[in-house]
């Protein structure tokens, strides 16, 4: 039982540190990539701002949720 | 750091962490955090208007990524969260208009501060009063029980009178089969609009009001509400981010950052839940309104705007 919870919590730790990774890549990408154009998008075309805000940030969550996903499944398909 | 758009100047590390203890907060009851988001940012130095709306923006991607995760534990009723998305929308837009209207009055800042006193030191009594009570009376009866059955059962001190609410028969009676309940339309209605008015009125997502709710007036099992609560804060709170963007109140930049740190913060805090029973869950969420409460009681005797 305690291997079983010591296991399934390095699992978590494992998707967690990929998905760590992931957004801060993407965070730094979005900055860095996006900073002005977003900047000057907030200052001239407001609606275009508003709609591109969402989609960022749930894209964010949603895209990068399920790569980490599709890659903790391949780290643990090998590992089995 | 320089963020552009809000014309300010944060280290990015500070708002990492921030969205990473809101985001804890919000993946395990269910709220969206902005009691602390708010002035967190504000002692940064970001404009009121913009700590509104950025700390919207981030709730949408931090409430995605652990409504997702909720889902996958069998937490999310979804047709609930879709009927509560409406009524909430829908009520948000009377508490913004009543907001409009103190302003006209100009005593928008002394209601405010005292009702959400108020409404946030009423939540923690009751919750403690409620968790506490129900703690007690199934003391033994869970020593009985196996763990695992536990972490997911559900009792309330409050509960017979959520079982006449139940009762109330009036047309059209819902079936949601996943809450395990049969609830009259208007009475998830009634609560999701008094959710979104205060959500509207105090500001933020109002998770602190609209998570007990679903627990002690429809009746849903604690852990069901958590994650159905996160479902509905993704519809709205899009819908004030939207808004919010068109008035120019969202940097979507600093949104982003928090979010970093938000999304882990959001999975452990799901992942925490497996391991507390609803009365427990409940219980730990006394401190949150109080923090709420104290943040405003600072603000009305300093006469500091955090």
């Amino acid at each position: 039982m305690k291997k079983d919870a010591a296991k399934s919590l390095r699992a978590f730790a494992a998707e967690l540190g990929v998905y760590a990774v992931l957004v801060t890549g993407y965070f730094f990408l979005v900055l860095h990539v996006l900073g002005n154009w977003l900047y000057r998008l907030e200052t001239q075309h407001r609606v275009v701002y508003a709609f591109a805000a969402v989609l960022l940030i749930a894209g964010q969550a949603v895209v990068l949720d399920a790569v980490t996903t599709v890659l903790f499944r391949l780290v643990r398909g090998r590992s089995k | 750091m320089f963020f552009p758009i809000s014309n300010s100047h944060i280290n990015p590390l500070y708002l990492v962490v921030v969205g990473f203890v809101i985001g804890i907060l919000g993946g395990f009851f269910g709220v969206g955090g902005s009691f602390i988001a708010g002035p967190a940012l504000r002692l940064m130095g970001v404009d009121w208007n913009y700590a509104v709306g950025t700390d919207l923006a981030h709730i949408v991607g931090k409430s995605i990524v652990a409504a997702r995760k909720h889902r996958s534990l069998g937490n999310v009723d979804l047709k609930l969260g879709l009927i509560m998305a409406v009524g909430t929308i829908g009520g948000a837009e009377g508490g913004a208009q009543l907001i409009q209207a103190l302003k006209r009055a100009g005593n928008v800042n002394a209601v405010v501060s005292w009702v959400a006193i108020v409404v946030y030191v009423g939540i923690s009594v009751f919750m403690l009063w409620e968790s506490h009570k129900t703690l007690k009376l199934h003391k033994g009866k869970s020593r009985r029980t196996t763990k695992a059955s536990a972490s997911k059962a559900d009792h309330s001190a409050f509960g017979p009178v959520t079982k006449k609410i139940q009762g109330i028969n009036i047309w059209p009676m819902i079936n949601l089969p996943i809450s395990g309940i049969q609830i009259s339309l208007w009475i998830i209605l009634a609560v999701a609009v008094v959710g979104g008015f205060f959500s509207g009125f105090l500001g933020g997502g109002a998770g602190y009001i609209r998570m007990p709710s679903m627990v002690y007036v429809l009746g849903v099992p604690t852990h069901l509400a958590v994650g159905t609560d996160l479902f509905e804060i993704v519809i709205s709170a899009s819908y004030g981010t939207f808004t919010h963007a068109i008035k120019g109140n969202v940097d979507i930049l600093i949104a982003l950052v928090m979010h970093t740190g938000a999304v882990i913060g959001a999975q452990i805090g799901v992942v925490a839940t497996q391991y507390f029973a609803g009365p427990k869950i409940r219980l730990a969420f006394v401190p949150l309104p109080l923090i709420g409460a104290a943040i405003v009681i600072y603000t009305l005797v300093t006469g500091h705007k955090l």
